[in-house]
């Protein structure tokens, strides 16, 4: 195949798409798509049944799709998108080929086999409600393990060959000096991903061989501890591949450079040794573990993960505020952030997925990560909130933000509907962000997370009785979820319309708006700011990060001190 | 030429930068601190617990 026969190059960009990269990519993301909708829809059936009001499912169907419902969107939605966002990110950034294109066809039909038969397990089947974690020795169909190990072998190799790809474009040189921050980004999600799966695997395959008989025992406590490092570091890869997002987001539409190359790929490289850990915040109960183990893996290494967000949440708006005032709105405080393009979902979906991943997700991730404040709401409704808040509010948001780029882009479709799609980021991030503050609400007054209802009200000495408050605060969530699952069918509405019915574009037909910004000339950025401080705004929303981070971390241990009354 | 001077700015480059240039350095790092600070600590734990009589 000729050179010009192997790439396209965007007419919008100057990206140059390798084709049999740029197919893959496409079947990713309809795949992560698909399970998306999936997913959402059993969303929208658990929320129903956690409003009191409604409590739509009867205790057999709710397990059932609370089962469907976690493992649809929080492993095949996510790590789908998080694939098509690796083969661009190594293909397309470094304009290189991709390596072993067939291979990779390979691990997406392993991928998309296993998503399917761990559906049949769980949806058709019906013996497999055993919840997202699984916990041995609670029995799940063999089809159930099967499914999930297919999958993380295809993602696994799709990892390595997303490494391969690095080794080809450094080897052609078709990239100067070291890769783009944004394809680092994306590494570090390669690398956590890899630590994910091969965990993932180690555990899996044992009980697979369990459940057929094979092997005649699994320790729970062993399980646990391998699966979370599989559970928890999955939702690890969100986040690198989230920040990464978020970096490409602020190029694309403001041309923004990062604030300091050295400190971001610093911030990555944290997450790389680090993150991974943080899985030992759900042990935090565990008998069979000491405190020393707990507190070092949550309380110490944790918390320079933690950093590593804190200077990603500094430099992304940071650099976005720079490159707005280097482009002339520079008065007052405010003045870029107020004249953003906020009718823009690429733009107001990442944001808002920024905001929310770092005030819900980040700081109640720290209160729920230290081993005392953890009793306070340890496996209550808290803990779904908490992840709703960074995998929902936080990943989601920044894969939807970026989808809507990308179906011109890379789809070559006119979006449609563009006045709703400008509408769809806030109706879904003001949904999910209800979903996160209501369920922690609810946690912190002790709702369970594990009940199909919360009221016992079948058991015999009539059950328990929660606080208004607590009622109220289930009754909000349910609400909520409608609110999310409307912006979520906004969005498969609007993505699958375009790529059905939206005007196509041809190869060489620019789409008629801008579609990447330029990067301003360097002395631009001279003299931006309010005297010293070039980026004032952005300090000022720090600062008051830090001051609700502070409160709500000790209005967490005021809580915990009134547990147990001294009298 | 050109390859000369890549050599010369390969060999002054600063041990930091050289780390993150290496994505096999990076996969190690990911993998090794996990692996020893929660995976195999961890075991270690559960595994010297004493079984019941």
């Amino acid at each position: 195949m000729s050179n010009g026969a192997m790439f396209r190059t965007c007419p919008d960009t100057g990206l140059k798409f390798h084709r049999p990269a740029e197919s893959l990519m496409k079947a990713n993301a309809v795949a992560a798509v698909v399970f998306l909708l999936v997913g959402g829809f059993f969303g929208l059936l658990v929320g129903l049944t956690r409003w009191p009001e409604v409590h739509l499912l009867e205790a057999e169907s709710f397990y059932l799709v609370l089962t469907g419902h976690g493992i649809n969107v929080l492993i095949f939605w996510i790590i789908f998108f998080e694939m098509a966002v690796l083969q661009f990110c190594s293909s397309t950034l470094l304009g290189c080929r991709l390596a072993t294109p067939q291979l990779a066809w390979t691990a997406w039909g392993l991928m998309v086999a296993g998503a399917l038969i761990n559906n049949y397990a769980v949806l058709w089947l019906g013996n497999s409600s055993v919840m997202m974690t699984s916990y041995a020795p609670m029995p799940a169909d063999p089809l159930f393990y099967l499914g999930l190990i297919l999958f993380a072998v295809g993602a696994l190799i799709n990892c390595f060959i997303f490494l391969a790809t690095l080794v080809i474009a450094r080897s052609e040189r078709t990239y100067q000096g070291s890769i783009p921050l944004v394809t680092f980004g994306a590494l570090t999600a390669a690398i956590i991903a890899i630590f994910t799966i091969a965990s993932g695997a180690i555990i899996l395959i044992p009980t697979f061989l369990w459940s057929v008989g094979i092997v005649s025992n699994i320790d729970a406590g062993v399980y646990r501890l391998i699966w979370w490092a599989f559970g928890h570091s999955s939702q690890q890869i969100n986040v690198s591949a989230h920040v990464a997002v978020w970096y490409a987001i602020a190029a694309i539409v403001f041309g923004a450079k990062p604030l300091s190359e050295k400190v971001s790929r610093v911030a990555f490289l944290m997450y790389i040794a680090v993150l991974q850990i943080a899985s030992a915040h759900h042990l935090l109960v565990d008998p069979g573990l000491s405190s020393e183990w707990k507190i070092f893996n949550t309380s110490y290494a944790m918390y320079l993960a933690v950093m590593a967000s804190m200077v990603h949440g500094l430099t992304v708006p940071g650099s976005i505020e720079a490159a707005q005032r280097a482009r002339g709105l520079n008065s007052g405080l405010f003045e870029w952030l107020r004249k953003a393009p906020w009718g823009n979902p690429v733009f107001s979906g990442m944001f808002l997925s920024l905001v929310g991943f770092g005030v819900l997700g980040g700081i109640t991730g720290v209160v729920m990560g230290a081993e005392q404040i953890n009793l306070v709401m340890h496996n209550t409704l808290y803990v779904p909130g908490h992840f709703h808040g960074t995998v929902v509010v936080g990943t989601t948001l920044a894969f939807m933000a970026l989808t809507y780029w990308l179906v011109p882009i890379l789809f070559r479709r006119e979006l449609i509907l563009p006045k709703l799609a400008s509408w769809q980021p806030y109706i879904f991030g003001l949904g999910m962000a209800g979903v996160a503050l209501f369920l922690m609400g609810a946690g912190t007054l002790g709702v369970p997370r594990r009940h199909w209802d919360i009221l016992f009200s079948g058991a015999a000495d009539g059950g328990y009785e929660f606080s208004a408050a607590a009622l109220t605060m289930m009754s909000l969530n349910g609400m909520s979820v409608v609110l999310a699952c409307l912006g979520g069918a906004l969005f498969i509405l609007i993505v699958v319309g375009s790529l059905l019915f939206g005007r196509r574009l041809d190869e060489g037909a620019k789409v008629g708006r801008e579609m990447i910004a330029a990067t301003p000339a360097d002395s631009a950025y001279k003299g931006i700011g309010v005297g010293a401080i070039t980026i004032p705004g952005t300090l000022a929303m720090v600062f008051v990060f830090f001051a609700a981070f502070v409160l709500y971390y000790f209005i967490n241990w005021k809580y915990l001190a009134e547990t147990w009354g001294i009298s | 030429m050109a390859d000369k001077n890549e050599q010369i700015d390969e060999s002054n480059m600063p041990a930091m930068q050289r780390v993150l240039d290496n994505p096999f350095i990076l996969l190690f790092i990911g993998i090794l601190i996990p692996t020893l600070a929660y995976i195999v600590w961890g075991i270690m734990e559960l595994i010297s617990i004493p079984i019941a009589d």
